[in-house]
């Protein structure tokens, strides 16, 4: 005997096409306000990107992963999140964070080499930038244990990258969540690019979100640069998460490099790169505004130089900020072990700063 | 209540439950099975699947979401099968684990107890037998235990499921069922970062822990030498005090631990004793440990393990310089 014992397909989400058409048919029930915050959020979060960028280039800030190109993927997610929803992030997830109220300050502290700008995570109720690709997705799962079990009507959203889709704590998280139903969200923010390696260097399947079939979990596929597609596939996702989890592969581009220290002229063409700046997140909705009367280039100029304030102001404050040693040895335990404390007072009276 | 050390922890564990509900057990073969060494056993029965959990064999996803529970404000409890199989989850424990409260300075914390049996001497397949605690001393922010008897595991449990950090807490697999003590029947705490002295004595100081800790007290008593014998219980952090108070005042030092020799836990005792009390050592200290080698198959346990006689031989030696 035989026969077909599963069969699937993946779904394939736009909203907003890359002129700035909509689908009537799929557009959620949303005022035109919301898609101007939207909008809004996208391009804060572009200027902050610019900001960040120019100030790692004048030695101001450590190494950074830029987002540019990736903002619709990031903000149409964070104004679906409910404040009780819980973030797991990656490391380039910078527009998410502000948009869910990271104070810009803590942001500044953070990329000028200090933890101490993570002590806000919680706030926000995120859990802290994490470098490890893919080690955060188990962690969002464990976040989302925690909400079932004590009965929390929340959801949690973890992020990973196209790279992160292949590594171990990726699929065991997701395993994990699909085995219990945990209300968790997983977003693939697949951008094309691991450092150097392609999309289609990671994996053979044809799809991200497919690997959501081996869980047993909801997978779907949206056009990443539609902050509208995005927003829908993740309020339809929260809204189902009591169900259980729901991986969501938003297709994007890094249009910059994988990080400072990174060239990626040296793996890609430039052609590639001019292609998607066709699809580009946030010219699409600026037309669609702009069509609709909500948006006009005045608008976008004077919304820019008030980003730029608030932004330079936040870095002022945020470079007189003064790092305290003892916080690094005084929040190792709960407690001080006596030779630990040896070790923290032998350091600081001896101010091993170079 | 007269119990074995398994019979200790699974009462301590059943105490604390009771005690907090925020503490949830998981792992694999946990729930009905009651682990393969049956220390989880009846706790199903107790609190339910929703608190005594069996999960899909996957040991870095245990651990990482035992790691996201506790920073949602849960007390997981994971269970990894053997240490050898922990590994997988290193990533995990030093990564995260070990790194977030210092990462948000202070605003987030992993109250997580990680159990797992160590050590061997029980005649197991390979990766069953392993002593990997000097891997995870290493790691500043861990706090590594190891219980050598019921009394000193039910606890230093209890103690370390009502801290805030996270814990690896390390159960010698031959002493599980070795013997029985007669240990309170309600919660009790063992201090964390404290030494037991086993027994005393003014010639010699012999620092040890877990499966060693009842051999080296046998072999002091056998040969009836006037024997300091310190019990870490914590490997980490270590109570360097004790140790030093008894070091310069008998001037011997040993350590003896079943973990291989090199850059092991009896390398940074003895950094330790060199840093802060050379001068009044009127021997070279000796370490007694298993070869710098992987733990071998059980057909050469035997040849592998410190034993009476090489404890009893190092004893001779330093006590003749």
């Amino acid at each position: 005997m035989k026969k077909q014992v599963y069969s699937c397909g993946i779904d394939y989400l736009q909203v907003m096409d890359e002129d700035g058409g909509i689908d009537l048919q799929l557009m959620p029930s949303i005022p035109d306000s919301k898609i101007v915050e939207m909008y809004k959020w996208m391009l804060f979060t572009r200027n902050l990107d610019a900001k960040t960028l120019s100030l790692q280039r004048q030695g101001r800030a450590v190494t950074y992963a830029p987002l540019v190109g990736e903002e619709a993927s990031q903000i149409g997610v964070a104004l679906a999140m409910r404040k009780d929803d819980v973030l797991a992030p990656s490391f380039r997830q910078h527009g998410i964070h502000i948009a869910r109220g990271q104070p810009l300050d803590d942001y500044f502290i953070y990329w000028k080499g200090y933890e101490d700008g993570s002590k806000s995570a919680r706030s926000i109720n995120a859990l802290a930038v994490c470098v490890p690709v893919g080690t955060q997705v188990p962690h969002g799962a464990g976040v989302a244990f925690a909400q079932r079990y004590m009965g929390k009507d929340a959801a949690t959203v973890a992020y990973v990258g196209d790279g992160g889709t292949s590594e171990g704590d990726f699929h065991e998280a997701l395993n994990f969540a699909g085995v219990y139903k945990l209300p968790l969200i997983v977003v693939i923010e697949n951008n094309q690019w691991a450092i150097s390696v392609p999309r289609k260097g990671q994996t053979a399947a044809e799809t991200l979100a497919q690997k959501a079939v081996a869980a047993g979990i909801r997978g779907v596929q949206v056009d990443g640069n539609d902050v509208l597609a995005v927003y829908k596939a993740a309020a339809d996702a929260l809204a189902s998460a009591k169900d259980g989890p729901t991986l969501i592969e938003c297709v994007t581009y890094r249009m910059g490099m994988h990080t400072t220290a990174d060239d990626p002229t040296k793996y890609r063409a430039e052609e590639e790169v001019n292609a998607w700046k066709a699809r580009d997140p946030l010219r699409r909705v600026n037309l669609y505004l702009t069509s609709k009367g909500l948006w006009s280039s005045q608008l976008e100029q004077e919304t820019t130089e008030q980003h730029q304030r608030q932004i330079d102001e936040a870095v002022e404050r945020a470079e007189q900020f003064k790092p305290d040693p003892r916080g690094m040895f005084e929040t190792l335990y709960s407690f001080m072990p006596d030779a630990l404390k040896e070790e923290e007072d032998n350091a600081v009276s001896n101010n091993f700063w170079m | 209540m007269k119990v074995n050390m398994v019979g200790a922890i699974n009462n301590a564990l059943e105490l604390a439950m009771r005690e907090d509900d925020r503490i949830v057990i998981l792992g694999e073969d946990v729930g009905r099975d009651g682990g393969v060494f049956r220390v989880t056993d009846g706790l199903i029965d107790k609190f339910g699947a929703k608190r005594v959990v069996d999960t899909p064999l996957e040991e870095s996803g245990i651990i990482g979401a035992s790691i996201g529970m506790a920073l949602a404000g849960l007390r997981p409890v994971p269970e990894i099968q053997f240490a050898g199989f922990m590994l997988l989850a290193f990533s995990q424990l030093v990564n995260h684990a070990a790194r977030y409260r210092t990462r948000t300075r202070g605003t987030m914390s992993v109250p997580m107890v990680v159990r797992t049996p160590v050590s061997g001497g029980v005649r197991t397949l390979e990766h069953h037998s392993d002593s990997p605690e000097a891997l995870y001393s290493h790691i500043g922010g861990l706090i590594v235990i190891e219980p050598s008897n019921p009394y000193d595991a039910k606890g230093l449990l209890i103690k370390a499921l009502r801290m805030q950090d996270p814990v690896i807490f390390l159960e010698p697999t031959k002493l599980y069922r070795l013997f029985k003590q007669e240990i309170p029947d309600e919660n009790y705490e063992v201090p964390i970062g404290k030494a037991n002295y086993m027994r005393k004595g003014n010639d010699l100081t012999i620092i040890t822990y877990g499966t060693m800790a009842p051999l080296v007290q046998e072999v002091a008593d056998k040969k009836n030498v006037s024997a300091d014998v310190i019990d870490l219980r914590t490997i980490n952090p270590v109570d360097e005090q004790t140790i030093l108070e008894s070091v310069k005042r008998t001037g011997r030092a040993m350590i003896v631990h079943e973990a291989e020799l090199s850059f092991g836990v009896g390398a940074e005792i003895s950094a330790r004793i060199a840093e802060k009390a050379i001068f009044e050592l009127s021997a070279p200290i000796i370490r007694v440990a298993s070869p710098s080698i992987p733990y071998p198959f059980p057909g050469y346990e035997g040849f592998y393990l410190p034993n009476a006689k090489k404890i009893g031989d190092a004893i001779d030696r330093i006590l003749s310089v």
